[in-house]
C-alpha cells in the first residue's frame, strides 16, 4: 500500500455495539469503507493459506470480537498468515488473562496489588489467608466484573472455593486470589493507545465493584504524570496497542493496576473526556496499516 | 462511500411493540424500548431484527 491508496481495512466483530458502530463512523469520515468479518460466519483451513478466505487481502483487521475465544483464536491464525492486526495477538492472549496480566506486569515492575495462584481449594484457602482477609477472588478469564468475590472471612472463602469447585467448569479451579484495595468508592480507566495516554476517567460507585457496566459511573479526569506514566508502563508490560487500563488508588502506594482490556469499551468515556477516542483507534489503525505494528507502538524491536 | 445505514420502524420479535431505528446498521444491536430485550438488526433490507445473542462466560472487559 502506498499512502496516496485507501488502505482496505476489515473489521472481525460478533455484535456491533455502540463501540463499532462509533469505530465504523469515524472510519468512514476518512472516506475509508470497512469490510465486516462477522466471527459468526467465518470459517478458516488452517491447512491453506488462507488465500481466497474472507479475512485474506486486507491492511489491516480490527478485532472487536466480544468472545475471548474468538478473539484470541481468530488473530493467531491471523498472524501467523502474516496479516496485521489491531490488537496483536500477543496483546489480546496476555490481557484476555488475568494470571498472564499481572504475570507481565509483574515482569515490567508495574505497580499491582498483590496477586496469588493456587490449583486446589486447600491451596488457596492457604493463599488467601497468607493475604490477609478481605481478599478479592476473581476468574482468570472473563469480565465486566462478573463472577468477582470479595471474601471478607474464612466461612465466605471455604463456601465460594467449594462452589467454584464443584458448580463451575475446570477453569474456574485456577484460583487467582488478589488483595482488596480499599478504595475511595472509586477506579479509573485510562485509555491509551500506542505510547500515548489519550484519556482518562473515574468510575464511581459505592458498590466495590465499579466496572461501567454494573452500574458505575464515568467521570473524565486529566492525565497526570504519575498516570501517564503507570498507564504507559502498563500498555507496554503488556505489548502496547489500543487498551484500557484499570487502576486502583492506594492510600499509600499510589496508583496500582488491576487490568489491561484489549477490546476496550468507550461509549461513556467520549463526551467526559472530550477526547474524540474512535478516532483515535482509526489513526493508530492507519499507522498501523501504513508502517506496522512495532512502529506504530513508536518501536523498534519486535514483539512476538 | 457513505457507511450503509437505515432509518425506519420495525416490530419487536419478542413483545410485538413497535422500535424506532435510526441510521442503524448491519448486526447493529438495539434494545426494544417497551420490553427491553437486546435485538440485533440481522438484515437491513428489509430490515429484520431478531433476539440478540446470550451472553457467553468468556464476553466482555
Amino acid at each position: 500500500m502506498t499512502s496516496a491508496e485507501k488502505p482496505r481495512v476489515g473489521m472481525l466483530y460478533s455484535r456491533v455495539r455502540a463501540e463499532e458502530k462509533l469505530l465504523l463512523q469515524a472510519f468512514d469520515s476518512r472516506g475509508i469503507e470497512v469490510e465486516l468479518l462477522d466471527d459468526r460466519q467465518l470459517v478458516f483451513d488452517l491447512t491453506a493459506s488462507g488465500e481466497g478466505e474472507r479475512t485474506a487481502g486486507f491492511d489491516v483487521i480490527v478485532e472487536r470480537c466480544i468472545n475471548h475465544s474468538r478473539a484470541l483464536s481468530s488473530l493467531q491464525v491471523l498472524q501467523g498468515r502474516g496479516a496485521a492486526t489491531v490488537n496483536s495477538a500477543h496483546v489480546a492472549e496476555t490481557c484476555g488473562s488475568k494470571l498472564l496480566t499481572t504475570n507481565a506486569l509483574a515482569q515490567h515492575a508495574v505497580p499491582q496489588p498483590r496477586t496469588l495462584v493456587a490449583y486446589t481449594p486447600k491451596s488457596a484457602l492457604e493463599a488467601i489467608e497468607e493475604i490477609g482477609y478481605p481478599v478479592v477472588m476473581k476468574p482468570a478469564v472473563g469480565s465486566w466484573g462478573r463472577l468477582l468475590a470479595k471474601l471478607n472471612d474464612r466461612d465466605a472463602a471455604e463456601a465460594v472455593l467449594e462452589h467454584k469447585e464443584i458448580l463451575g467448569t475446570y477453569h474456574h479451579s485456577v484460583f487467582y486470589i488478589q488483595e482488596y484495595i480499599a478504595k475511595p468508592e472509586r477506579d479509573i480507566r485510562s485509555f491509551v493507545i500506542g505510547d500515548e495516554t489519550i484519556a482518562a476517567i473515574y468510575r464511581r460507585s459505592p458498590h466495590w465493584i465499579t466496572n461501567t457496566a454494573r452500574g458505575g459511573e464515568a467521570s473524565g479526569l486529566p492525565v497526570d504524570d504519575e498516570l501517564n506514566a503507570i498507564s504507559q508502563a502498563a500498555a507496554r508490560a503488556v505489548g502496547g496497542g489500543v487498551v484500557a487500563v484499570d487502576l486502583v488508588e492506594d492510600p499509600e502506594r499510589g496508583l496500582l493496576v488491576l487490568e489491561v482490556n484489549y477490546t476496550m469499551e468507550f461509549r461513556n468515556s467520549i463526551t467526559t473526556t472530550g477526547v474524540d477516542i474512535p478516532q483515535r483507534v482509526v489513526d493508530f489503525t492507519l499507522d498501523v496499516a501504513e508502517r506496522g505494528w512495532d512502529a506504530a507502538n513508536g518501536r523498534a524491536e519486535v514483539v512476538a | 462511500m457513505a457507511l450503509n445505514t437505515v432509518t425506519t420502524s420495525a416490530e419487536c420479535p419478542e413483545c410485538f411493540g413497535q422500535i424506532q431505528l435510526t441510521e442503524v446498521v448491519q448486526n447493529e444491536i438495539v434494545q426494544c424500548a417497551e420490553c427491553g430485550v437486546d435485538l440485533e438488526v440481522v438484515t437491513l433490507d428489509p430490515v429484520a431484527l431478531e433476539v440478540a445473542p446470550e451472553e457467553e462466560e468468556d464476553w466482555g472487559e
